[in-house]
């Protein structure tokens, strides 16, 4: 028995809502799954049947190799940290890390010992007597993690636990999971919106769409080898270009280029012909000495300079389509400068025209 | 800038203003007319008030007279009872709505629908069904119980609890909508947090959700507070204070001394009472409330 969490052809809907359709997905014992997609795809809605706070319409449920599909909340081995904190605002720190453990009855002694160690993991120990309210956002998010934590169970379930953090905050805390990741190498479930966390922090991915899990896999895996155009669109940051056109004789066409597929591994052994979109991104284009290089070379016309400190993006226009590019902060260009650009076809994504496949 | 900060009395110049008028009425009504009654309450006023002094003669008789005793001990049955219960039965009912119930709209209108009805009518339905020959007892019997006695409104003894009965029915919609309101404010992700905790409901009321609502629990407390001092009007219409004096209430004593007896500072004297008794409540919990709040932080 390998997997921690098993979801089994998990369906629910609201009335006539389908939010989860036949969804399955296992989860490694001590791994650390990220669910991400966009506001509204359902990723707390499959949070939340994992954790019981949802009756399924559908489906089973496995931990730790247990059908837990009906079972309660607090019975099925899980602890869970919410967006908004949740804590209980009338109790202390201390109050809210044992009131669930003091519910189950638990020895005086056992609560105490639990919570001095969560206490400490989280360096939370000299806040234990204050009240949530006197307590900053990134505080309260601590002392909900140490209600996780004394709970003393095997699975994590995080639902977005950094979006209501100001940006520095959230940087450091996400370290922080991954450090007690590290540390209690237990399973951890956790959804964000928020590409940088998911990267950061994944062993691996579900990408969510519309209630489906479109690609899981690792951070690698989904940057590298995007399933579908949606994944490739959506994972990145500047997102991936895109050119219209069309696979003929192991090149691509896009107007008047021709863009050699020499080294691309097409998904089905050998090139197919036919209308395609091809994906390149920002950081992959090449410039300066290294575009000699590449395989496939052309200039363009730089019509936008954004600088961001460590890069610098480039807009320009190839083929007729409007083109990103990422140089280094270092590297000095000026406005309609003409700039020659290499791509590496090995670097690039395929995708069928009309279902938007990779190729 | 100045460096010094601006005198708090000066902001908000032209809304102080606009406010003025209203704050002299307020002052001339409220506490004029609440030191006007005070002073002849020390008079033999009867029918015209009189600045003719007795001292405390007024107060003497009061507390001499059957009346007013048993109008205070009945204000203290209906009154605790009045507020446990509408409280309790307030909550609940907000509590079963919030389980996302179907029909929540129409079932919460029925059960605010009485609060909407005045006292009078709400006196007169309530007297009779409780009344044995038209009412529940008339219609107990005639299922074939016959020897089922249920007449509130005809027994001294139990007279004040069937005025509570109809005053529960009528504002227990009210405590409803209100504790409503406050659960809907609860985050829902804290009922979340409890469920994954094992805290059975019932406790996440009581320990967490109840303790959120506090303000929503002191307005409604100074709602329904206001509502049993100064209960009147569904006394008259239900039982006109009787069976004999059985569900009188200081209220109805002071209308009664003014108005019906002829003698305003007998009833100068009640209601400066009914507002010492008031105060008595309300000043200690003024100094918790307020007054504490600056050493809590
Ligand atoms: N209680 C509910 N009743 C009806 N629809 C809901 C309910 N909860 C969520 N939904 C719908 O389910 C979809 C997924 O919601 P959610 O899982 O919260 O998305 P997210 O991925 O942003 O966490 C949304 O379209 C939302 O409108
Ligand atoms: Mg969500």
């Amino acid at each position: 028995m390998t997997n921690s969490v098993e979801i089994k052809k998990l369906d629910l809907h609201f009335g006539a809502v389908k939010v989860l359709q036949d969804l399955n997905l296992d989860i490694g014992k001590g791994e650390f799954l990220v669910l991400l997609g966009s506001s509204g795809c359902g990723k707390s809605t499959l949070l939340n049947c994992i954790a019981g706070l949802l009756d399924v319409s559908g489906g089973q449920i496995h931990i730790n190799g247990t059908n837990v599909t009906w079972a309660e909340p607090s019975e099925r081995g899980i602890g869970m940290v919410f967006q908004s904190y949740a804590l209980y605002p009338q109790m202390t720190v201390e109050g809210n890390l044992s009131f669930g453990l003091k519910n189950a009855k638990l020895p005086k002694a056992e609560i105490e010992s639990r919570v001095k160690r969560a206490s400490e993991i989280l360096q939370i120990e000299p806040l234990l007597k204050r009240k949530p309210a006197a307590l900053s956002g990134g505080q309260r998010q601590r002392v909900a993690i140490g209600r996780a934590l004394v709970r003393d169970v095997d699975v994590f379930l995080f639902d977005e636990p950094l979006s209501n953090l100001d940006a520095k905050l959230r940087a450091d805390l996400r370290v922080e999971i991954k450090r007690l990741h590290h540390s209690l190498q237990n399973t951890m479930i956790y959804v964000t919106h928020d590409q940088i966390e998911a990267m950061t922090l994944a062993d691996r991915i579900a990408i969510m769409r519309g209630g489906q899990i479109m690609q899981l896999g690792s951070p690698d895996e989904i940057y590298g080898r995007p399933v579908n155009k949606y994944v490739a669109d959506f994972i990145g940051s500047p997102s991936m270009n895109f050119l219209d056109g069309r696979i003929q004789g192991g090149a691509f066409h896009v107007g008047d280029l021709s863009i050699p597929l020499d080294g691309y591994d097409f998904a089905g052994g050998s090139p197919v012909d036919a209308d395609a979109t091809i994906g390149i991104r920002p950081e992959h284009v090449v410039t300066g000495e290294l575009v000699g290089n590449a395989a496939f070379q052309v200039d363009v016309e730089v019509s936008l300079i954004e600088p961001t400190g460590s890069d610098t993006l480039i807009d320009c226009t190839v083929a007729g389509n409007h083109f990103r590019v990422r140089m280094d902060g270092q590297s000095r260009v000026s406005l309609g400068e003409k700039l020659r650009i290499g791509i590496n076809p090995s670097m690039a994504s395929l995708f069928d025209a009309k279902s938007e496949l990779r190729l | 800038m100045a460096s010094t900060r601006p005198n708090q009395l000066f902001r908000n110049k032209s809304a102080k203003i606009a406010a003025i008028p209203m704050i002299v009425t307020a002052l001339f009504v409220f506490v004029g007319g609440t030191a006007w009654t005070i002073v002849y309450s020390f008079t033999s006023s009867g029918l015209l008030p009189r600045l003719k002094w007795v001292g405390l003669d007024q107060y003497e008789r009061l507390w001499d007279t059957r009346k007013w005793l048993v109008s205070i001990e009945n204000l203290a049955i209906y009154g605790l009872s009045m507020l446990v219960l509408v409280f309790v039965i307030g909550f609940i009912l907000a509590a079963l709505l919030d389980q996302k119930i179907r029909f929540e709209n129409t079932i919460r209108t029925v059960i605010l629908y009485p609060y909407a009805l005045s006292f009078v009518v709400t006196g007169l339905v309530w007297q009779w069904i409780l009344n044995p020959e038209f009412g529940v007892q008339n219609i107990v019997r005639g299922w074939g119980w016959e020897t089922f006695t249920f007449d509130p409104l005809y027994n001294a003894e139990i007279a004040i609890f069937g005025i509570l009965i109809a005053g529960l029915w009528q504002g227990s919609g009210l405590v409803m909508v209100l504790m409503l309101a406050g659960l809907r404010g609860i985050d829902q992700d804290v009922w979340k947090a409890a469920r994954v905790d094992g805290i059975p409901a019932w406790k996440t009321y009581l320990f967490i959700v109840i303790p959120m609502m506090r303000p929503v629990f002191i307005t409604t407390l100074v709602l329904v507070v206001t509502g049993i001092v100064k209960i009147y009007d569904l006394i008259v219409a239900q039982t006109g204070g009787g069976p004999g004096i059985a569900t009188e209430v200081p209220a109805k004593y002071v209308y009664d001394m003014m108005f019906q007896a002829n003698n305003l500072g007998q009833g100068f004297a009640a209601s400066t009472m009914m507002l010492v008794t008031v105060a008595l409540v309300v000043i200690p919990w003024a100094f918790l409330e307020f007054g504490g709040s600056k050493n809590r932080g």
